[in-house]
C-alpha cells in the first residue's frame, strides 16, 4: 500500500475481488438488474416472521451465495465486514451470526458497501487476511419503518425521494490474479452542505460524492477519460444533476461517463420510485450483480464506484440538524498492474 | 478543489429538484376529500333517517368511517388511495384512523403493550394531546369570561 | 338532498384541498397538518364561526379533523356551562370520546388479526 496525495491509497498487490453474489426482492425482479441478480425472492419476509429478520436472512443468504460461487466455506474467510442500515446494525449482527467468521460490524449508511470493501482490502493486502468479505444490505420495510412512517400509513412521496433497495451484496476479496481487481480506494469526508430535507437525500450526499471523486482525480492525476464507468451509489436523478453541476466547476464533464446505482436498479418511468432507489443495499446489489459481472465479463475494464451515505438519524432529523452525506471511492480494474 | 457556498448549492438544489405537480395533487385531494365527506353525508341521512338526533348522527357516521378506514389499513388499502389522494385521504377522520391503526399494525411484532398498544398513538397521539389541551385553555377562557 | 350532498363534497373537499396546498408549498408534515387542524378546529369552533358550516355543510364539515377540532370547543363550552370549571377539563374529552375510542379499538381489533404488507 501507499498513500497518493491527500486521500487516496493505492495498492501495491490489488486484492482479487474472488467472489461476489446479489440477493433481491420483488420490486427489484421487475427493475432492469433483474438478470444480474443471484437471487429473486417474491417474498419480501425471505421465510421470517418480521422485517428486520427477513433482511437478516437476505445478509445470511447473499453471503452463502457469494462463498458458494467462490467455492470456499466459512472457513477459509479470516475477517468478515458488514453492516446495515438498522440501528446497531442488527440485521448484520444477527444475519451473520452462524457464519462463526471474525466480525466487524460498519455503518456508514448507504456508503457501506466502500467502507466495509475497502476495510478487506486493507486486511488483504497488508496480510493481516487472506480472504476477507463485505457483506451489506437494506430492507425496504425495515428502513421505511425505522426512519419514516409505517407500512399501511397513507403518506405521499415527494418528487426528489427515494425508494429503499430490498436487497443485499457480498464479495470476498483475497490474493490471486482473477480479476477484478481493487487497485485504489479513496476514504471520504463527511461533507455538510446544509441540506436539511430528508425527501431530497441526494442533494444531501452529491457534495460529498464530488469532493472524494475530485480527490480521487486530483490524487492520481486523471481524469474522467480514465475510466469506463464511474458509477455511484444511490444519488438518484436529483444528486446525479447536481454532482455534474459540482463536478464542472473543477471543469470535470461526468455525463456520459457516469451511471448511478439508485437509477440503474429500478425503472424510474414505470415503477413509481420518483427520484430512484437508495438504501445501502442498493450500492451493494447493483455492485454483486451488474458492474462485477460486466468487469468479468470485460465489457467494463475501469470503473470507479463511489457509493454515497447520507448521515442522518431520525433523531437528528427531529432536532433539525443538517444532512451531512459521505462517500467512498474504489477503484476497480481488470488489470492487475 | 472549488467549495460552493451553502446559499449557492441550496440555489442550485431548488433548480434541479422537481417539485410536487400541485395542478394534480390539489384537485385529486380536493375529489378524495369531498368524496369521503359525501359519503360521511350518507351516513348522516341514514342514521338520520333511523330516527336519531343529530348529535348522535354526526358521531355515528364519523364512528362508521373511522370502521371503514381502519379496515382499509388492515387490507392494505388505505395507503394506496392515500398515494393519490394525498390531504383528502389525511385531513378527513378516516385519516386519523389510518394513523392510529398504522403504527399499531407495524409495531404488533415489537409486542402487545410497548410495541401495538404505544406505537398506537404515535403519529395521532399529538392530535389529541393539542386538541384537549387547546380545549382546556378554551374552556378556562369561557369560566373566567363567563361566556 | 343532491344540494346537501354537493355542498358537502364541495366544503369537505375544499378543506382538504387546503390541506393539500399545505403538504406542497411548506414542507409541513402529515402530523404537524393534523394537529394544526384540530386546533384551528378548536379555534374556529370556540369563535363560533365553524357551527354555521356545520349547518350548512353537514359531512363536509364534520368529518374533517377540523369538525373533530369544534366538537372538543362544543363540548367544552357546553360543560363548562353546566359543571363550571371541572367541565372545562371534562368536556373536550367527553364530546369526542366516542369518536377516540371508536379509533382505538378498531385498530386493536384490526391490528390483532392483519399483518403489514410491503408496498408495491
Amino acid at each position: 500500500m501507499q498513500r497518493l496525495g491527500k486521500n487516496t491509497i493505492k495498492f501495491n498487490h490489488p486484492p482479487s475481488v474472488i467472489g461476489f453474489a446479489s440477493i433481491a426482492s420483488k420490486k427489484e425482479s421487475e427493475g432492469p438488474m433483474a438478470q444480474y441478480i443471484d437471487i429473486l425472492s417474491k417474498d419480501p419476509m425471505f421465510g421470517q416472521q418480521t422485517w428486520e429478520k427477513a433482511e437478516s436472512q437476505m445478509q445470511r443468504d447473499v453471503a452463502l451465495k457469494a462463498l458458494e460461487k467462490a467455492k470456499l466455506s466459512p472457513g477459509n474467510i479470516d475477517c468478515l465486514f458488514a453492516g446495515d442500515l438498522l440501528n446497531q446494525c442488527i440485521g448484520s449482527h444477527y444475519g451473520l451470526l452462524e457464519l462463526g467468521i471474525p466480525f466487524m460490524g460498519l455503518y456508514s449508511a448507504c456508503a457501506t458497501m466502500a467502507e466495509s470493501l475497502i476495510s478487506a482490502a486493507v486486511f488483504v493486502e497488508s496480510k493481516a487476511a487472506d480472504h476477507a468479505m463485505a457483506v451489506t444490505s437494506s430492507h425496504f420495510c425495515s428502513a421505511e419503518k425505522q426512519y419514516r412512517f409505517p407500512l399501511e400509513y397513507g403518506g405521499q412521496r415527494t418528487p426528489t425521494s427515494q425508494w429503499t433497495v430490498t436487497g443485499a451484496g457480498a464479495a470476498i476479496l483475497g490474493h490471486g490474479d482473477v480479476p477484478p481487481f481493487v487497485k485504489a480506494m479513496t476514504i471520504g469526508t463527511i461533507k455538510d452542505k446544509g441540506i436539511k430535507d430528508v425527501n431530497n437525500m441526494g442533494a444531501a450526499m452529491a457534495p460529498a460524492a464530488a469532493l472524494t471523486i475530485g480527490q480521487y482525480f486530483e490524487d492520481t492525476v486523471t481524469n474522467e477519460d480514465n475510466f469506463d464507468l464511474i458509477v455511484t451509489g444511490d444519488l438518484a436523478h436529483v444528486g446525479s444533476q447536481l454532482l455534474y453541476e459540482l463536478m464542472e466547476q473543477d471543469r470535470y464533464d461526468l455525463r456520459g461517463k457516469h451511471a448511478d446505482c439508485g437509477m440503474l436498479i429500478y425503472d424510474r418511468e414505470t415503477q413509481d420510485v420518483c427520484a430512484g432507489g437508495s438504501g445501502c443495499g442498493c450500492a451493494a446489489t447493483v455492485l454483486c450483480s451488474y458492474i462485477l459481472n460486466s468487469m468479468k465479463s470485460g465489457k467494463l475494464n475501469e470503473v470507479l464506484f463511489v457509493a454515497t451515505g447520507a448521515l442522518m438519524s431520525p433523531t437528528s432529523l427531529q432536532q433539525k440538524q443538517n444532512i451531512p452525506g459521505i462517500a467512498h471511492l474504489i477503484h476497480l480494474s481488470t488489470r492487475k498492474e | 478543489m472549488s467549495d460552493i457556498t451553502n446559499n449557492d448549492y441550496d440555489i442550485l438544489v431548488k433548480k434541479q429538484s422537481p417539485t410536487t405537480k400541485s395542478y394534480k395533487t390539489i384537485p385529486l385531494a380536493f375529489i378524495t376529500g369531498g368524496l369521503i365527506c359525501a359519503l360521511g353525508q350518507a351516513f348522516i341521512n341514514f342514521y338520520l333517517s333511523m330516527g336519531v338526533n343529530k348529535d348522535t348522527a354526526f358521531t355515528a357516521a364519523s364512528i362508521t368511517l373511522i370502521l371503514l378506514a381502519t379496515l382499509a389499513t388492515g387490507l392494505n388499502f388505505y395507503d394506496n388511495i392515500a398515494k393519490f389522494g394525498g390531504a383528502g385521504t389525511l385531513v378527513p377522520i378516516t385519516g386519523f384512523a389510518n394513523a392510529i391503526t398504522a403504527p399499531a399494525l407495524e409495531f404488533k411484532s415489537e409486542g402487545y403493550i410497548l410495541g401495538l398498544g404505544a406505537k398506537l398513538f404515535a403519529i395521532a397521539g399529538p392530535v389529541i394531546v393539542y386538541g384537549i389541551a387547546s380545549g382546556i385553555l378554551y374552556g378556562l377562557a369561557a369560566y373566567v369570561l363567563k361566556l | 338532498m343532491f344540494m346537501q350532498y354537493f355542498w358537502a363534497f364541495v366544503v369537505g373537499g375544499a378543506i382538504c384541498a387546503v390541506g393539500q396546498v399545505l403538504i406542497d408549498y411548506t414542507k409541513m408534515t402529515p402530523a404537524r397538518i393534523l394537529v394544526s387542524f384540530v386546533v384551528l378546529g378548536v379555534v374556529l369552533g370556540a369563535l363560533g364561526l365553524y357551527q354555521p358550516l356545520v349547518e350548512f355543510a353537514g359531512g363536509g364539515a364534520s368529518v374533517p379533523l377540523i369538525g373533530f377540532g369544534h366538537l372538543i370547543a362544543k363540548g367544552t363550552l357546553e360543560a363548562v356551562k353546566q359543571k363550571g370549571l371541572l367541565g372545562a377539563l371534562s368536556g373536550g374529552l367527553a364530546s369526542t370520546a366516542a369518536g377516540i375510542s371508536a379509533s382505538i379499538f378498531f385498530a386493536l381489533i384490526v391490528a390483532l388479526i392483519f399483518k403489514p404488507k410491503e408496498k408495491a
